[in-house]
């Protein structure tokens, strides 16, 4: 069935994007297994129409805090792609020079105040920036992605109730990946579900398929607009899945193959790629995006692992001004 | 020169800050209404709700906040209330504010200030009393500031606010009436200097924040014995003065450390082994039993320090 309001050269820049997002994911993943990448990598497949969908409405101004999952969110962003995978193999030339990893991710040039190590911690800091936005008379709007396992924090209800009492320009997208690390999200959690939550404190809130990137852009689209406008925070749930096991390393034994097996059928790279050919996009231009796709990110692993480990001097950079040079 | 008490001190650095620069605002509970200690008494007529934030009961968020909006350029003030409830937003000093920076690669400066009003006062009991700069000296990316007269509250709060850096900042609940001179139009005071209270050649007596005074009254037992005290209030506990401290124990070759946080695990501690690792002189330390702060009045003695106490550990010393 063909789609209302289809844009096909909107659908394909998602198409790209998301393409991006799963290459650098794959080539995430395999730098794991061959040691290469460090520490604890949580992969987005399956979860990237929301990170396209949501960041194609943002200007280079605009902020996003992010996760723990958060490789998605700052390619959607506008990070580049070289130096963020130059930070997973912990060089020289990374985001965060080699200092943070996946969890740290930040590109401040763009308004990607950083991935977080710790679950909800971003949320206050969201509602933070919002905050200093709208105390210098700012039109900048703060997208906030967190998961499904963030609404059982505090700073969930704190931040949340933060944003709506000062009316702050702010985007909360949660993305509902059915799981909190190993365990179903919802055998842990009261109520209703967290867009619940958000409109017991005031926030409108919109549930949606996560996975469908046209009708998050353009759900996005609109809630932004009304931010914009002044209409303080909004909500959006989007139901999603985890393709992945929790980490590079979890294959996820906790749950049927077949449910993977069905889920994977609402791959968003798929349905995204399925409109596409329905709306007569050449499936040789779609294998075109994903060759580049494959092609940067290629090119990048090969830059990050030919560049240099950072000079050790650096470990003592950026700690403090005051003291800089007492260690003990 | 202005005589005004302690809590005066700071008041006025906050409104100085807040003039000078607009990038500085402060957010916590209470604050419209002068704050639970009148600490920030008429500077929302001042200076509007909008730089003056009255917060909701959420210190996790009032820290997380401020940590995210420190990052975009604003230049936040956080009121904790009391320092116990700070330990509310443990994650977001420690975590965020402290780290960012670092594990960002330079990106994510943090330049807030979060005052976290200490110590033991009026019979607050187990959790309105404690004394935790050490916890956060721990912690590298902070800065910690522990300011013992109303010229160092309006000058040590002024230089917090123009640091780059997360600065916990520790008023003592006990000091805010106390009167003395605030220099009028002095630049702020050097974080990391320490101050001589008194000098002297027989022994070093390393403190800070109330424990100066109680000190000082015991360098003056002390001196009344003949015994010449080299007082040094610290002021800045990260990073602290070793030049200072060293400098004077290497000349007494005895160094007393006193605070009024618990011993055990103290910040007295890593003065005592630095000065006895670097001089190979005497040292000792003076701190709380390692108890919840209690209630009634002779319970709450059993944690505090007399001047007679520091004049006997001192004279054990010689
Ligand atoms: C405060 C805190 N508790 C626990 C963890 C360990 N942990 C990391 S990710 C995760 C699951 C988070 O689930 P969710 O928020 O739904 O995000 P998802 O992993 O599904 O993207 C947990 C428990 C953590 N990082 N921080």
């Amino acid at each position: 069935m063909t789609r209302p309001n289809f844009d096909a050269a909107r659908m394909l820049g998602h198409y790209r994007t998301m393409s991006r997002i799963r290459a650098f994911e794959e080539a995430a993943e395999a730098g794991q297994k061959s040691g290469e990448v460090r520490g604890a990598v949580h992969l987005s497949i399956g979860q990237e129409a929301i990170a396209s969908g949501v960041c194609v409405n943002l200007a280079a101004a605009d902020y996003i805090v992010s996760t723990h999952r958060g490789h998605g969110h700052s390619i959607a962003k506008g990070a580049d792609v070289g130096a963020m995978m130059a930070e997973l193999y912990g060089k020289a030339g990374g985001t965060c020079r080699g200092k943070g990893g996946s969890m740290h991710i930040a590109d401040f040039t763009i308004g990607m105040l950083g991935a977080n190590g710790v679950v909800g911690a971003g949320i206050p800091i969201a509602a933070g920036a919002a905050h200093a936005v709208k105390l210098r008379g700012g039109g900048e709007v703060v997208v906030c992605f967190f998961g499904d396992g963030a609404m059982n924090r505090g700073p969930f209800l704190e931040g949340l109730n933060w944003a709506r009492i000062y009316d702050l320009p702010i985007l909360f997208v949660c993305e509902d990946n059915g799981f909190a690390a190993t365990t179903r999200t919802r055998s842990l959690s009261g109520g209703r579900g967290p867009d619940a939550r958000a409109e017991s404190l005031g926030i409108p809130a919109m549930e949606i398929d996560g996975n469908d990137v046209q009708l998050v852009d353009e759900t996005a689209s609109g809630l932004l607009s009304a931010i914009r406008a002044g209409g303080g925070p909004r909500f959006l749930l989007c139901r999603t899945y985890r393709l992945k096991g929790h980490t590079a390393h979890d294959t996820a034994p906790y749950r049927p193959a077949s449910e993977v097996e069905e889920r994977r059928r609402h791959d968003p790279i798929l349905k995204c790629r399925e409109a596409l050919l329905l709306h007569g996009v050449p499936a040789a231009e779609l294998e075109r995006v994903e060759a580049e796709a494959k092609a940067e990110v290629g090119s990048a692993v090969e830059t990050a692992r030919r560049m240099p480990w950072p000079d050790q001097s650096i470990a003592w950079e950026d700690v403090q001004d005051v003291g800089a040079a007492q260690w003990r | 020169m202005a005589v005004m008490t302690y809590l005066e001190a700071g008041r006025r650095a906050l409104e100085e800050e807040m003039r000078r620069d607009p990038r500085v605002w402060a957010l916590g509970e209470d604050l419209g209404r002068g704050g639970v200690f009148g600490q920030y008494k008429g500077l929302q007529e001042t200076f509007g709700p909008a730089r003056i934030v009255d917060t909701p009961i959420s210190e996790a968020a009032i820290m997380g906040a401020a940590v995210g909006a420190a990052m975009v350029g604003t230049r936040p003030v956080v009121e904790m209330r009391f320092a116990d409830f700070a330990l509310c937003a443990v994650d977001e000093l420690v975590n965020q504010a402290a780290k960012a920076r670092y594990m960002f690669g330079g990106q994510g400066r943090v330049p807030l200030v979060v005052r976290q009003p200490s110590g033991m006062w009026r019979s607050s009991a187990a959790q309105h009393s404690q004394s935790l700069e050490a916890w956060y000296a721990h912690i590298p990316g902070l800065v910690v500031v522990c300011p013992a007269t109303p010229a160092d509250n309006h000058g040590l709060l002024a230089a917090a606010i123009r640091c780059d850096d997360p600065v916990v900042y520790m008023e003592h609940k006990d000091l805010w009436g106390l009167e003395g001179e605030v220099p009028e139009g002095a630049e702020p005071t050097a974080l990391g200097k320490a101050r001589r209270v008194r000098a002297g050649g027989d022994i070093t007596i390393v403190t800070w924040s109330k424990m100066v005074h109680v000190a000082a009254e015991a360098a003056a037992m002390l001196e009344r014995d003949g015994i010449a005290a080299d007082l040094i209030d610290l002021r800045t506990i990260w990073p602290w003065d070793r030049e200072m401290v060293l400098g004077s124990a290497g000349t007494t070759r005895r160094c007393l450390v006193v605070h009024e946080a618990v011993q055990a695990g103290g910040f007295g501690a890593e003065i005592a082994a630095t000065v006895a690792e670097e001089l190979g002189v005497k040292v000792k330390r003076l701190g709380a039993p390692r108890l919840p702060v209690p209630y009634a009045p002779p319970l709450e003695e059993a944690c505090k320090i007399a001047p007679e106490r520091i004049v006997a550990a001192a004279r054990e010393m010689l």
